[in-house]
């Protein structure tokens, strides 16, 4: 199942994590989802939350997920990924990244972001689709991203 | 009430985004909606009965978990509940190179 994504919203994912580059930065997707693909249609950027160590780990506020659950709903939209960066650090998932996954169905983004600590570039992208229903039989599966022009709603 | 699903969960409710309960707490709330989709029960709830940790219940705008009464506060009818999995990760095991970053 491929993720299907404007070519706006991909930049801007991207250059997210150039912003907060050597600390990671993590956000939202809005979209719709049948059994074929999963397609973008917004992107809301979250604060990471993990000041303590933000150039490894990423958190979103409960908060900030319920706010977006509510945005996609006036839109008639639903949460259907996130993404994060990875500065300095392959776009692979890591094992926290793993452990820390629940949202079956969703898409898991991860943009690798190289640099010399004071500016970053944006490297490789991939997409993981979590799949499985529990804990005891969940898997990442590399995702083929598709580009769409930009979504009509 | 009204308890809004997340995405992952919606496979239980019959693709339902938000369902509507009577209970007058929000344990009531909880039990009421794992007997209406009993397949919901394993995916919020340990074996022991308890709240699994990645799963956030909020009343409103506030953390169950952190209610003086919990999973017991009351609930009026026109109050929302929310189930929200945790969204986290990290690359560990990235030795440390910013000064004053990592603990
Ligand atoms: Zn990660």
């Amino acid at each position: 199942m491929p993720l299907r994504i404007p070519q706006s919203l991909y930049s801007d994912l991207r250059a997210h994590g150039e912003e907060t580059y050597p600390h990671e930065c993590c956000g939202i997707l809005l979209g719709k989802s049948d059994t074929e693909t999963l397609t973008v249609h917004q992107l809301i950027r979250a604060g990471n939350t993990r000041t303590d160590s933000a150039h490894n780990r990423y958190h979103i506020a409960p908060q900030e997920l319920i706010a977006a659950q509510r945005q996609a709903r006036k839109s008639g939209l639903d949460i259907v990924g996130f993404y994060h960066s990875h500065p300095d650090h392959p776009a692979q998932w890591s094992s926290t990244d793993f452990a820390e996954a629940h949202w079956f169905g969703c898409a898991y983004v991860i943009t690798s972001v190289d640099g010399d600590k004071t500016k970053g570039a944006a490297q490789i992208t991939n997409s993981f689709l979590l799949t499985g229903t529990s804990e005891d039989d969940k898997a990442f599966l590399p995702q083929r991203i598709e580009f769409d022009s930009p979504a009509s709603n | 009430m009204n308890i809004h699903i997340p995405t992952p969960l919606r496979t239980y409710t019959d693709k339902q985004e938000t369902v509507s309960v009577d209970g007058a707490t929000v344990a009531e709330g909880l039990a009421a909606l794992t007997a209406a989709f009993p397949a919901m029960h394993q995916h919020l709830f340990t074996a022991e009965g308890k709240l699994r940790s990645f799963v956030n219940v909020y009343l409103n705008d506030d953390d169950v978990r952190y209610l003086p009464a919990k999973e017991d506060s009351p609930v009026a009818s026109t109050d929302e509940l929310t189930i929200i999995p945790s969204i986290a990760g990290g690359t560990p095991g990235i030795p440390c190179r910013l000064p004053g970053c990592c603990r």
